[in-house]
């Protein structure tokens, strides 16, 4: 080499180029240096200083108990005034962040996964705005945000995100996040699965200031609500939310005035790095293990395929490392890939909800916990790709994580929570949108999103319909005051959907029905984004069964609202008796996959979904027969179902329950197990192929392999390493090349010109 | 001293053995995969979640489709007992879902001692035997 004697560029050389490469960057796109790191900020000199003079315990305490009150007010305020349905039923998350940008406490209810995403637009604008001439950080100023690529999970979720000064030095910031909904994306409600490009994905607002000396900016308002669907919404939430901040920063004020301000940053500081060494001390408690699962999603919510998330969960003394390494491929024309600050950010509620939920909310929770995975996968996806239903990924590769960790904490002398099986995962809800019956143009979603079944514990049921595994502390929200503002009825609502089980000795918590139809407006619509209809989205847990899977069902050619004026004894209550009975004569009954794209639906007609059920635990043949019997009185289960899979004899009309009996009918069916399994090593022999089925559109390492992710078929992969695209068809271009297949074999279609 | 590890499986540090919490039985070596000692059933998933609209009419039924996914179940060789399951993809090897480090198991356990044993264990069934 030539340039084995050539001098290093100076320092002064080197500053003069960066200088250079940092005034000619053309684009402020999203920033991988901020976007890939979840920790937190190393201390800074002030914080250091602070920590110095005030780091008593007590002190620390009350402050930060002062500042999580402020937190919860300002939650309390944008819950109560905020005009989204995101809003109302707490999908909201307000907090304080430090300087540098990390959030140091969280409200107490809410969507707790902000409190992992909110901080990436935070150090977007301390790294590129604060010295920006043409920009700046002032008292006063507002900033807005909603690109996921610059942070938070997906495009339908705005922050307000507020500086805090004490004598002009920046202290520390205050931010609001509510999933607003609609976004002005090609479908309506802001999480469009017909997304097949960042392009579709409607209004990409990186971090920029549209607030001025406490007032929202007109014109940029405007220019916002020229973007939506829903002008006036996004002008009272924008003002919502940063009325919430607001009132925080004036709780941080008086903490100020009575405290002072190293007592207000030390605070801040003390607290992360308090949780965070609590958090690796909790691990180190863990036994040096590693777990594996995979969870599959069996749609893209174009079409149905087989895309595996693959978790390796490894401990190793106060480390632990989620390895994602294996999962699909990104899709480079589907919307169900994440960034993988999203995934973080999910697998942090696993900690924050579900394992250690006395912890303080904030960003610390989660930063000492490594995550790996391959880049340009379905779960770390590059800038280019769709991201609108990272729901579908992140949620997926949450059930992953939380499957692995029950089996860490099992054994565990010290547990915060009971070990328990999978939270159901799936966001089965209406999304809607159109003109309503008052001319408001109007897109969003019902709130039963938030009735996910909770997985059994390790000494009870499942609760039914819980809560969404995103916020643990969310509601379901009123129907019927929603009916008052959009053209649809709940026709069937909170009715649990019988036999859609998740059985073992103790049972998932089960979910249950909806069924809406339009009324009022011929301009109204749906669509639905939820994955497992063909293959459950969880695992059981030590001999539990996962949930079944959960269909669309549409009946057409039918007015409802005119059969219960005219013949109300036609109706029917259940989605089994409705498809199976076909009541209403001349109408049309279809089942599908539960990614339905946004269909406009005439009055009357029926659109049938049910929420999923948490995952059981435990040998079913364990189950008190009582609960057994309990589950059919209460119409979870049908008699025939129960005494069929839980092996419980009972009277068919008293369901007098014959314990005899059914401890010697249990005593066979461990006895038939025995006869009917082979032994592990034999079993493989027929089992284990090695590629994946050549009759499944298979995505995702096979086996052990994590460096060879296959594509659809079993003879087309790609290094895990060496992204290359990864289109799928359009759905409708694949059916039409079948029908012109059958045409052709028929003969018929010879005469068309090419 | 029997550390237990699952609901129904527990690894005697003096054998270094996977064992079955319901029968005793001695499953496999515990650094290894536990499943290695246990039989396996390939189970229709219709058989455990049943279509809840007719399966003739309809193409999506509340059934998980039988060619997509199947349930693995993993039960105890002596007892019977059903330890865990795995929802599979046809043909996909069984996971080694719990690799164990049985050095630092030791290490972990001996600093701990007996007393920290958790409690929780299978609720034994009346009238069902211990020992086969
Ligand atoms: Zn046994």
């Amino acid at each position: 080499m030539k340039d084995m004697n050539t001098t290093a560029p100076s320092l002064e050389e080197m500053n003069l180029i960066k200088k250079f490469l940092d005034d000619t960057t053309l684009f402020l796109g999203p920033d991988p240096e901020i976007m890939q790191n979840h920790d937190l900020m190393p201390r800074t000199q002030d914080e250091d200083a602070a920590i110095a003079k005030v780091s008593d315990n007590h002190i620390v305490a009350k402050i930060r108990d002062r500042l999580q009150s402020g937190c919860d007010e300002g939650f309390e305020m944008v819950e109560q005034m905020g005009a989204a349905p995101g809003a109302k039923w707490g999908d909201v998350i307000t907090g304080v962040y430090s300087a540098s940008g990390d959030l140091a406490i969280a409200s107490a209810g809410g969507v707790l996964i902000f409190s992992a995403l909110v901080h990436h637009p935070i150090k977007f604008i301390i790294k590129n705005w604060i010295n920006e001439p043409t920009v700046g950080v002032k008292d006063g100023d507002g900033f807005i945000h909603n690109d996921s690529r610059y942070g938070n999970v997906h495009n339908t979720d705005q922050s307000m995100i507020l500086p805090i000064f004490h004598d002009s030095k920046l202290l520390c910031w205050v931010a609001s996040t509510v999933h607003e909904g609609e976004n002005g994306a090609i479908e309506p409600g802001g999480m469009p699965s017909m997304a097949e490009s960042p392009s579709d994905e409607g209004l990409k607002m990186s971090p920029f200031k549209v607030v001025e000396n406490y007032q929202i900016k007109r014109d940029v308002l405007t220019f916002l609500q020229n973007s939506v669907r829903e002008p006036k919404l996004q002008y009272e939430d924008m003002k919502v939310k940063l009325f919430a901040c607001l009132r925080i920063k004036q709780r941080i004020e008086e903490t100020l005035k009575s405290d002072g301000p190293d007592a207000l940053v030390s605070t801040l500081r003390l607290t992360m790095e308090d949780v965070r060494a609590e958090v690796k001390r909790r691990i180190s408690e863990w036994p040096d293990m590693t777990v594996r699962s995979y969870i599959i999603q069996d749609s893209t919510l174009r079409e149905n395929c087989v895309v595996k998330i693959n978790c390796k969960l490894t401990k190793t003394g106060d480390r632990l490392i989620f390895d994602f390494r294996g999962s699909s491929p990104e899709f480079t024309n589907r919307a169900t890939n994440t960034i993988v600050a999203g995934l973080k950010g999910m697998l942090s509620q696993v900690f924050l909800c579900y394992v250690w939920p006395d912890l303080p909310r904030g960003q610390a929770a989660f930063a000492p916990i490594e995550v790996i995975t391959d880049p340009h996968s379905i779960v770390d996806c590059s800038y280019d790709a769709p991201n609108s239903q990272s729901l579908m990924s992140i949620f997926t590769g949450f059930t992953a994580g939380q499957h692995a960790v029950a089996k860490f904490l099992y054994s565990c002398p010290e547990k915060f929570t009971k070990v328990h099986a999978p939270t159901f995962n799936m966001i089965n809800t209406f999304i809607w949108g159109g003109v309503s019956q008052h001319g408001e143009t109007l897109g969003n979603l019902c709130a039963d999103l938030n009735g996910m079944g909770a997985g059994a514990t390790s000494d009870r049921d499942g609760e039914h319909a819980l809560a969404p595994i995103f916020a643990t502390m969310a509601d379901i929200g009123e129907q019927e005051l929603n009916e008052e503002e959009v053209p649809f009825l709940q026709l069937v609502s909170k009715k649990m959907t019988r036999d859609a089980i998740a059985p073992g000795k103790y049972r998932g918590g089960q979910g249950y029905s909806m069924m809406v139809s339009t009324k009022d407006s011929e301009q109204w619509g749906f669509m639905t984004t939820a994955e497992g209809a063909k293959i459950p989205p969880l695992q059981g847990l030590f001999g539990g069964y996962a949930c079944g899977t959960y269909p669309l069902c549409k009946v057409k050619d039918v007015d409802v609202y005119d059969v219960l004026m005219n013949e109300p004894e036609k109706f029917r209550h259940s989605i089994e008796e409705i498809m199976n009975e076909q009541p209403f004569e001349d109408a049309k009954y279809s089942t599908h996959h539960m990614g339905m794209g946004f269909e406009i639906s005439k009055r009357g007609e029926l659109f049938m979904i049910s929420q999923g059920a948490g995952a059981g635990y435990g040998d079913l043949l364990e189950r008190d027969p009582v609960n057994v019997v309990k589950d059919i009185e209460e119409g979870l289960m049908s008699a025939e179902v129960a005494a069929r899979l839980y092996k419980v004899v009972f009277d068919p009309k008293t369901l007098a329950i014959d314990f005899e009996a059914t401890e010697q009918a249990r005593d066979e069916e461990r006895k038939a197990r025995i006869a009917r399994s082979t032994p592990y090593a034999e079993f493989i022999k027929g089992w284990n192929q090695p590629k994946p089925p050549a009759h499944l559109p298979y995505f995702g390492c096979w086996g052990d392999d994590i460096d060879t992710l296959y594509m659809g078929a079993p003879d087309i992969t790609r290094r895990a390493d060496e992204p290359r695209p990864n289109y799928m068809m359009h759905p409708k271009d694949v059916r039409i090349a079948e029908l012109e297949a059958r045409l052709t074999a028929a003969g018929v279609a010879g005469d068309e010109k090419q | 001293m029997k550390i237990p590890m699952t609901e129904y499986l527990r690894i005697n540090l003096e054998t270094e053995k996977w064992e079955c919490r319901v029968c005793d039985h001695e499953i496999a070596p515990a650094e290894g995969n536990y499943k290695e000692g246990l039989l396996v059933h390939n189970r229709d998933p219709r058989e455990i979640h049943p279509p809840v609209i007719d399966p003739d009419k309809y193409k999506f039924t509340f059934s998980p489709d039988p060619e997509w996914v199947r349930i693995l179940e993993f039960c105890c060789p002596s007892c019977g007992t059903q330890v865990e399951t795995e929802y599979a993809i046809p043909g996909h090897p069984p996971l080694w879902d719990m690799q164990v480090d049985v050095a630092a198991l030791k290490a972990q356990w001996a600093a701990r001692g007996p007393a920290m044993l958790p409690d929780a264990g299978p609720s034994v069934v009346a009238g069902r035997a211990h020992t086969h």
